[in-house]
């Protein structure tokens, strides 16, 4: 027993030959990441505090798909979208289509607390971030140069795949198309954490899909797709949203140790390798005894956990650890 | 065992004092639902095309919460949300936030049918439909006398009203200003009658498919989604099963109700009617809910923790029945 945390800044096709400027920011910024729960926790903090501060980070770091350095929508927007949960309670909170809110996961956390619903969206989040005072900004604050060139390349690449009254596209195994430099950006930003009572919580963040249709909703904000926590696990999700909504990727993990008695790797293995199509999915999970798993079955994921024993890993790919 | 199968749902949660004429429009609506189904079924259609046509006619009928009828937001507006799902594949379509489709069911399955994403809402959803030509109305179009009247009640009360349908003359136990009204949604809230419409099927194929629609919770904030278009919570469909809930809407996503039925069926191998009595009786703690299931197997299932759910099912070897109470 003990604490446990894990992080993750998104799933997907991440070449091997990433530049070293795209793969050095990243996994420092984990690891800041990583360091700043694991302080947290050290200091008794409750792990619903834990991933809502983790992930605020990770909104705040340019690099990842989340908060600033979010990915584009079609129209050159970002619409951002959030969710946690805490195990003890299962209480949640989700917000979508975020367009001013500098951390969107804190307004999620707002939207469980201060109001009788778990999900707004759009205008109504928006107007509720305003009415609850949190720090918004013009939304050219999470645009990055980085994103209107990887939107750019995406409309191009996919100037022959959207023709909506072509055959139906939603099928599993469409790949992303990555940037020239091997750097899709696809993926979200989550936080999973449990503390040394078995206190577990989960938190998912994301700026969606490159190149989504104005309005579009991931599996980010929705509640056992992209995020899940109960008395036995915490989960964050990350991938092809269409796929972990369709899979109920984070509530399956729960369900399979729950309903099966699989250990958490063995569910999370189970879920990610036996149940989502390859290609599709990553997702990070605690247990209520203190285990971590990492698991995933895209090129790479950026990773990393710790636990109370004093482990600790970050990574991105299955084989070239960093420590 | 085998044939088709189907179940709607008029809403969960039901006010005892429900006036009699208001139970027999509700029953006929769902007969009439029931019938449009089974025609379908005996012309072989596919169990997604049924969901869609029942919950169109549900949603086009201003009895339930759903399409026209609809709960309004604080605002006095309307915003409707839905999700389908079609079993075989688990594909999925939703949408929240809509003003002006008729049938945001419809929309829901453009959603998964014509576009690369699962879930679009508000102005977004709206510009799809406009690009999809699906019928567009006036926002007012949804509105009915009833539901403004529901909305200064609750408004007045400062509460959040689940939906109902009683005319505010019959309000001698339900009104707003009883002392102890029946509650829902741990708040203070008058009446428990959410009132959101569903339809699951399973055809002679074998193959599953859930739909549910909804305008929400009665002075809900703009933009409040609730688990009718989540996938999971308010919807599920896989080889196994079709599931569609109505209720506390919050109890519902915690306990991802829909995607429950289906999990126990799977990893502790209950049948249709164990697995849905096993999610009712464990999975919503304090909250109230109700759902309705069909198996590839041909049966059909519901079930309900709270006073009265609004529903109707029937089988190919000629079962069928409509029902509000135990």
């Amino acid at each position: 027993m003990g604490w446990a945390i894990a992080v993750h800044g998104g799933a997907g096709d991440i070449s091997r030959s990433l530049p070293h400027d795209r793969r050095q920011p990243r996994e420092e910024a984990i690891r800041h990441c990583l360091q700043i729960g694991v302080e947290a926790l050290q200091s008794n903090s409750p792990p619903l505090d834990v991933v809502e501060l983790v992930v605020r980070e990770l909104e705040n770091i340019p690099h990842f798909n989340a908060g600033r350095g979010s990915v584009l929508t079609s129209e050159g927007t970002v619409e951002m979208e959030a969710s946690i949960m805490d195990g003890n309670t299962m209480r949640c909170g989700a917000v979508s289509g975020l367009t001013t809110v500098v951390n969107a996961v804190s307004l999620a956390r707002l939207v469980m607390e201060k109001t009788p619903h778990i999900y707004l969206a759009f205008d109504g989040a928006e107007q509720f971030a305003r009415e609850q005072g949190v720090e918004i900004v013009d939304s050219s604050h999470f645009i990055t140069p980085e994103n209107v060139e990887r939107l750019k390349l995406a409309k191009e690449a996919n100037r022959v795949q959207i023709d909506y009254n072509a055959q139906p596209i939603q099928n599993d195994t469409k790949k992303e198309k990555p940037c020239a430099n091997g750097d899709s950006q696809i993926g979200t930003v989550g936080c999973v954490a449990v503390d040394s009572n078995g206190n577990l919580a989960s938190a998912t963040s994301t700026g969606g899909l490159v190149n989504k249709m104005a309005g579009r909703i991931g599996d980010t904000p929705v509640i056992g797709a992209g995020t899940y926590a109960n008395e036995l696990c915490a989960v964050s999700a990350t991938g092809k949203g269409e796929s972990i909504i369709r899979g109920t990727v984070a509530r399956d993990v729960a369900a399979l140790m729950e309903f099966k008695g699989l250990s958490l790797k063995e569910a999370a293995d189970c879920v990610v390798h036996e149940r989502t199509p390859k290609g599709t999915v990553g997702l990070i999970a605690v247990s209520a005894a203190g285990e971590v798993v990492m698991s995933f079955n895209t090129t790479g994921m950026f990773r990393g956990c710790a636990t109370e024993d004093g482990y600790s890993e970050v990574a991105i790919w299955s084989d070239a650890q960093v420590e | 065992m085998g044939g088709w199968a189907i179940a709607v749902h008029g809403g969960a949660g039901v006010d005892p004092n429900l006036p009699p004429q208001r139970q027999e429009e509700a029953k006929q609506l769902l007969a009439r639902c029931l019938n449009l189904g089974i025609s379908s079924l005996h012309s072989n259609a596919s169990a997604i095309d049924v969901v869609e046509l029942v919950v169109r006619e549900l949603e086009t009928d201003p009895l339930f919460n759903s399409g026209r009828g609809s709960a309004l937001t604080e605002n006095g507006t309307v915003e409707m949300e839905a999700s389908i799902m079609d079993g075989p594949k688990r594909r999925c379509g939703a949408v929240s936030g809509l003003t002006t489709v008729k049938n945001p069911i419809s929309l829901a399955r453009l959603v998964m049918d014509k576009s690369p994403h699962s879930y679009l809402a508000f102005s977004g959803a709206e510009d799809f439909a406009r690009l999809q030509g699906v019928e567009v109305v006036e926002n007012e179009y949804f509105i009915t006398p009833e539901n403004v009247g529901m909305l200064k009640l609750a408004k007045e009360a400062n509460t959040i009203l689940f939906d109902y349908r009683i005319p505010t003359n019959g309000y001698d136990t339900c009104g707003a200003g009883v002392e102890s009204p029946m509650k829902m949604n741990g708040l203070p809230i008058s009446v428990y009658a959410p009132e959101t419409v569903g339809c699951v099927v399973v055809d002679k194929e074998g193959r599953c498919a859930a739909a549910t629609s909804t305008g929400g919770l009665m002075n809900k904030m703009t933009g409040r989604i609730g688990d009718s278009p989540l996938i999971g919570a308010g919807t599920y469909a896989c080889e196994l099963c079709g599931v569609s809930c109505t209720g506390e809407g919050e109890a519902i996503i915690r306990g991802t109700l829909a995607r429950e039925v289906a999990a126990v069926m799977e990893y502790k191998g209950l049948g249709l009617q164990e697995a849905v009595d096993f999610v009712i009786k464990n999975r919503l703690d304090e909250g109230f809910a109700g759902l309705i299931a069909v198996s590839n197997k041909g049966e059909v299932a519901y079930g309900f923790n709270c006073n009265g759910m609004f529903r109707g099912c029937a089988t190919e070897d000629g079962f069928m029945e409509v029902g509000i109470w135990e």
